[in-house]
């Protein structure tokens, strides 16, 4: 080989080391989300694409920490939205990777249901940290074969009962859940909020989940993995979402779920933009998008949930007789009154106090119960 | 070019060599590392964010936490136990593929030692819930017997019955290899020398494999140690692994540097592990 040779092959592998030098990134048009599967379906997708020119680009997320791990990925620049749910939108929040949005942009703001205009998970100060989209609740599910009398409370879940046949989620927040079973059944502890818990009252409820994993056949991590125990006889009853019960049911298989007499826990979910987005315009109108009546009620029926906005209501018994009143969108306010929607657990119990356990503690908790 | 390099017998080898140690030096001593300094730092609860400053609280925190305590222990413990399991399946495997079989009837039992292999690890594990489940074929089986079903499904066991079927054939292959070339003079002369079929295998046979079963025994434990799906899909409520607490670490905690220093208990147990094993000689049966 020639010096000049040697030359040009150096000059070669200098420019494949360096492709971006000189180019400018353009990334006009393209919103990079953040998704819980089933959030961004073509049906909905599509339509936007093609009337705004702004395209979609989703990653779907498997649990609300993946979230905010994602959303905080490279220094916050690699998505521009995200899906997140109560217990996720506060750490956002706070941590300053998501920015406040002006609700009167979105036309359909005013038709959302009046909890949801505000709700404390993604409204802080009176900002509007994203719009509320679709929530749902944590459901008692069993088998009707299997489990009888028909189960009226939490309590089934945590007697030895059905020992060897309950499953519950895998995941921190399911803690919630037993606090809010304690603050019905033993007031003497005075919980007020099953997010808000000070060392004593948190220390009853990991005592409670340890006298409950015996009980346990399995943490479920996915949907599928409840649906597939329900199905072969692995479990009988357990913590759920309708998702479960409307798919069991579609196969046929004997179950119902319930929300107890306690209550329940529930999700609400927000779309969310973040702090360092450069298309602000487009994620504008993605909200707008998505809090219409329609695309409303094509994503509530398609994941089995309800919707925000008051006037979905009407579009789903269209799309699907029935659907309405299946998913509780015309449920007066009794109904939600009885859901205590998930929320970042933090430090400042709302009280002035600030020895409330934070999300930190229950992560732990959480991997020390499982062991 | 060629000239220099026919003079100079040091450079071809040189230039041989050196694209995979330069490959092997990025990408697995460069990622060893960068795990190692990872592990040194640690992240804001509250913005998640990663400090950037050393300490040791990540090694602090593993140290004194009873549960971290429990699950590597758990996982060390479950790799032995795969480990030895294996090895006693399949050491008389091994042996009548090595010594007894045909030729022909030998090249069935590889197919079918390595027929599992075709197919995805995931697959196979979904094959085992099916088997385990309380509606699955193993209570059907049972209760056709008019045995009592066995609650199998999710539990510490299925879990260690599923690792020892998954990577036996990791065992099988090094041990067979390390069988066949064993000369039949060797076993001939302890027979001469009025030693019983036990005798020979004791003292011949055994202490020949022995170099096959650790190598086997490589594979086995450090699969074992390393996986995290086998655990999730039939485990029970307490088969949290290593890789588990690493897992939920990045994807849950967002703690990448508490994962990076749970992920170093691993490569430590395994480095110990292969200098015992280098000690028994093992390398010279790979």
């Amino acid at each position: 080989m020639t010096k000049s040779m040697w030359a040009l092959v150096a000059i070669v592998a200098v420019g494949l080391a360096f492709p971006a030098a000189g180019v400018s990134r353009q990334s006009g048009g393209t919103l990079n989300m953040i998704a819980w599967v089933g959030y961004t379906e073509a049906q909905w997708v599509k339509p936007f694409e093609k009337s705004t020119g702004c395209t979609v680009h989703a990653k779907y997320a498997g649990s609300s920490d993946e979230m905010v791990t994602l959303m905080r990925s490279g220094g916050g620049s690699q998505y521009d939205m995200v899906s997140a749910s109560g217990d996720a939108s506060l750490r956002l929040i706070y941590g300053k990777d998501v920015q406040a949005i002006d609700p009167s942009k979105i036309p359909d703001f005013k038709n959302f249901g009046k909890t949801f205009q505000s709700p404390p998970n993604n409204t802080v100060g009176g900002k509007h940290y994203g719009i509320s989209l679709q929530w749902g609740p944590n459901t008692l599910l069993y088998n009707t074969k299997k489990v009888s009398p028909a189960p009226t409370s939490w309590a089934a879940i945590y007697s030895p009962k059905y020992k060897g046949k309950v499953t519950v989620p895998d995941n921190p927040i399911q803690i919630a859940d037993a606090a809010l079973y304690l603050m019905k059944t033993q007031p003497s502890l005075g919980i007020k909020d099953p997010y808000e818990l000070n060392s004593n009252q948190f220390n009853a409820t990991i005592n409670l989940l340890k006298k409950q994993k015996p009980l346990i056949k399995k943490y479920w991590g996915t949907a599928g993995q409840e649906i597939s125990d329900f199905k072969n006889g692995n479990a009988v009853i357990g913590a759920s979402w309708p998702y479960q019960t409307n798919t069991l049911i579609a196969a046929k298989a004997p179950v119902k779920d319930l929300v107890p007499k306690e209550g329940a826990t529930g999700w609400l979910d927000t779309w969310m933009v973040s702090s360092h987005t450069k298309n602000l315009d487009c994620a504008m109108k993605w909200l707008s998008w998505i809090s219409t009546p329609k695309v409303q009620a094509q994503q509530a029926i398609f994941f089995g949930e309800t919707p925000v906005n008051t006037k979905a209501c009407a579009v789903m018994d269209k799309l699907s007789k029935g659907s309405c009143a299946q998913y509780h969108a015309n449920a007066p306010l009794k109904y939600f009154k009885q859901i205590h929607f998930w929320k970042t657990p933090v430090a400042d119990c709302g009280n002035g106090q600030k020895n409330c356990m934070d999300y930190t503690k229950w992560q732990s908790a959480w991997t020390a119960l499982k062991g | 070019m060629g000239g220099a390099l026919w003079r100079r017998p040091w450079l071809k080898g040189a230039s041989l060599l050196s694209p995979p140690v330069l490959a092997f030096v990025l990408v697995y001593i460069a990622a060893l590392v960068a795990l190692f300094i990872s592990s040194l730092w640690t992240v804001d609860s509250f913005t998640g964010l990663t400090i950037h400053t050393w300490s040791l609280d990540n090694f602090r925190e593993l140290w004194h936490g009873a549960t971290y305590r429990t699950v590597a222990v758990r996982t060390i413990v479950v790799a032995a136990a795969v480990t030895v399991t294996d090895a006693v399946i399949a050491f008389p495997f091994a042996y009548f593929m090595a010594r007894l079989a045909g030729p022909r009837l030998r090249a069935v039992l590889f197919v079918l030692v390595l027929l599992p292999l075709w197919a995805s690890y995931l697959a196979r594990v979904y094959a085992w819930q099916l088997i385990l489940n309380s509606d699955g074929l193993l209570n059907w089986s049972l209760r056709k017997l008019g045995l009592p079903a066995a609650n199998l499904a999710y539990t510490n066991t299925a879990m260690w019955i599923v690792f020892s079927y998954i990577w036996l054939p990791f065992m099988i292959l090094p041990v067979y290899a390390a069988l066949e070339r064993i000369p039949h003079s060797y076993i001939e002369a302890s027979r001469d020398l009025g030693a019983k079929g036990g005798r020979t295998l004791r003292s011949v046979i055994l202490p020949l494999a022995l170099p096959g079963i650790i190598a086997g025994s490589i594979f086995t434990f450090s699969l074992t140690l390393g996986d995290y799906i086998t655990p999730v899909l039939v485990g029970g409520t307490s088969s949290q692994f290593i890789g588990n607490v690493v897992y939920d670490s990045v994807n849950g905690a967002g703690n990448l540097p508490f994962a990076a220093a749970f992920a170093l208990v691993p490569v430590i147990v395994m480095a110990g592990y292969l200098l015992i094993a280098r000690r028994l000689g093992a390398f010279e049966a790979l």
